[in-house]
């Protein structure tokens, strides 16, 4: 059984066919890239499988249930989390309770009102470890607000990790932070999901990026799938080539321009 | 004042362990537990008033500064505490506080319930209106209905009448007045003290973290798997029951409820205490509370204008001290340290 299948996924905003009839399998484990020219409905896939957009039409089974009428939190809560293109954190929040929020949301425990939060020795010890794992230990009392856009970046991954989900979507961990930033992130995301088991789905418009860390690399293009394979197939496809960088033939792709 | 303002250095519950607001708590009890030795009795009665509005606005303030939601009616819950407290004394013929309390509470519980239910829909300016227009449907009721609510005329709810811990303390007899005065003092700071320590524990709670997070940021918030409306309405009902409270609690100290306190001015009044304060911190409310009924006091006392008098406060306040007497005292204290660091 595949963790996630898409039929027929439809999400139309007017005359712009954002999501196109996308049938799309991902298996348990996989580190999946999706990526497009601008435009070609990558975050919309990704919003209406989080269900942060209702689809049109077509299924969404998950687990081999369908989910598709399922709300945002009952799709958290079935273990599918996401990171945003636009950080989107807590911002009066420090870093620490952003994840821990996470945390006692996904146990249940933020139903707890008599209780002391920054008494629960439990999930203080497990945000204090995701924060490490994301190399945010020392900024555990900043607030969110306050930290650099590559931590701001690390954190959102950081929070949709913390549910412990089994399928992540990350909306472009590494945009808006420079080159030299960009390998540090994507290095401690895939070395945390990978080490995890976690699915994948990871909406990158840098190459290299994408080629360094995919099993597999899903190529959209007008809302509908292009192509799809694994870096070495997608390396030689010319026409995904074309689209993306505008040109083509033998290692389009390593050329810089 | 827009929710915008609101967010901005909103409230966080990081900084200094428990110890020392804690020890801070209970130094400041203990002046309030001396201070109607120390004051004639008129001072006792005008900070039983401060106290009785600090819990209505410390429950106001889970909504505003701990949720993000701007509630222009809170009258409604205040007044809901105080009428159904005048019914349970008038037409049940009840002595005990408590049981006022335990029916004020519930009668307080059933109307935010409902309310909530329908204003947690929305957000912003439309939530607003809403609370603001269910509030003038309770005071039109109290209003019109008079052969209830006593119409303009209000309800009487005599001291005298009721007794506090169970028929321990009752105020039959000569000088009662006073007697009712200072044991009522303490039965207030008590329940002050108890609601005070109630909210805290509720903000530094995961829930008031979840209610934080969903100020901060709704759509994250949900996609935490945070149930964004069930928890602002469960805030709502909380933030009204502790407001009922206070209505509760203000009903035998003014000896009467009128349709006054379920007008839209009144839930202004709640408004400008916690911006008085400052909003943004804990305590704010509180002190905004106590500041403001002497303010009002003083100011109704000294000129007929006391309202332009107080607009002009509430305007110089927007403009100088936007985080409040509490949030600004802070800042200062903050600066302080520094400079002697």
């Amino acid at each position: 059984m595949s963790l996630l299948e898409t039929v027929h996924l439809k999400k139309y905003f007017g005359d712009t066919h954002a999501v196109d009839d996308v049938n799309l399998t991902i298996e348990e484990g996989e580190f999946i890239s999706l990526v497009g020219p601008n435009g070609a409905g990558k975050t919309s896939f990704c919003n209406v499988v989080s269900a942060y957009y209702s689809a049109d039409s077509g299924k969404i089974i998950f687990q081999g249930e369908d989910v598709s009428n399922t709300s945002v939190t009952q799709r958290v809560k079935a273990g599918i989390a996401r990171s945003f293109q636009l950080v989107n954190l807590f911002d009066d929040l420090t870093a620490f309770d952003n994840v821990a929020l996470a945390i006692f949301s996904r146990e249940g425990k933020t139903r707890n009102i008599v209780a002391l939060a920054r008494r629960d020795s439990e999930v203080t010890r497990e945000a204090d470890a995701v924060l490490n794992q994301f190399g945010l230990a020392g900024k555990r009392n900043e607030l969110a607000r306050g930290l650099a856009q590559g931590e701001r970046k690390l954190l959102d991954v950081a929070l949709a990790y913390a549910l412990r989900p089994k399928l992540l979507f990350l909306d472009e961990p590494t945009s808006g932070v420079s080159t030299h930033d960009k390998g540090q992130i994507m290095d401690t995301i895939a070395s945390v999901v990978r080490g995890e088991g976690i699915t994948a789905v990871v909406v990158e418009h840098d190459m290299d990026v994408v080629f360094k860390y995919s099993d597999r690399i899903v190529v959209m293009h007008q809302g509908a799938i292009l192509a799809q394979g694994t870096p070495t197939e997608i390396r030689k496809n010319e026409q995904v080539a074309m689209i993306l960088i505008g040109s083509s033939g033998p290692d389009a792709f390593s050329r810089k321009d | 004042m827009s929710l915008a303002v609101a967010k901005k250095g909103a409230i966080t519950s990081t900084g200094p362990s428990a110890w020392r607001p804690a020890v801070a708590a209970i130094a400041i009890l203990l002046v309030l537990a001396v201070l109607p030795s120390l004051v004639d009795p008129y001072q006792t009665l005008l900070l039983t008033y401060g106290l009785i509005m600090a819990i209505a606005a410390l429950g106001f303030n889970l909504l505003l500064g701990y949720t993000g939601l701007l509630s222009f009616g809170h009258s409604a819950y205040f007044g809901a505490g105080a009428y159904t407290v005048a019914f349970i004394v008038r037409d049940l013929g009840a002595q005990s506080m408590e049981l006022c309390i335990v029916g004020g509470l519930l009668g307080t519980l059933l109307i935010s319930a409902l309310f909530g239910f329908v204003c947690v829909r929305h957000t912003r300016i439309f939530f607003g209106i809403l609370t603001l227009a269910l509030s003038q449907v309770l005071w039109s009721l109290a209003f019109k209905f008079f052969w209830v609510t006593g119409g303009t005329d209000g309800i009487r709810v005599a001291y005298a009448k009721l007794t506090l811990l169970g028929g321990l303390v009752n105020f039959a007899g000569p000088g009662s007045f006073q007697r009712f005065v200072f044991a009522y003092y303490y039965y207030v700071l008590g329940l002050f003290a108890l609601a005070t320590v109630v909210m805290w524990v509720i903000v530094h709670s995961p829930f008031g973290k979840a209610l934080q997070a969903i100020r901060d940021n709704e759509t994250r918030a949900s996609f935490v798997g945070i149930s964004v409306r069930r928890y602002r309405w469960i805030a709502f009902v909380i933030s009204g029951a502790f407001t009922g409270l206070a209505g509760v609690l203000w009903v035998p100290l003014n000896g009467l409820t009128t349709p006054d306190i379920l007008y839209w001015p009144f839930s202004g009044e709640i408004v400008f205490m916690s911006v008085l304060g400052g909003f943004r911190t804990f305590t704010g409310p509180i002190v905004g509370a106590v500041v403001f009924n002497y303010l009002k006091t003083y100011a109704v006392a000294s000129t007929e204008y006391w309202q332009l008098l107080l607009g002009v406060v509430l305007v110089v306040l927007v403009l100088a001290l936007p985080s409040g007497i509490v949030g600004t005292a802070a800042r200062l204290a903050a600066r302080f340290t520094r400079g002697t660091s």
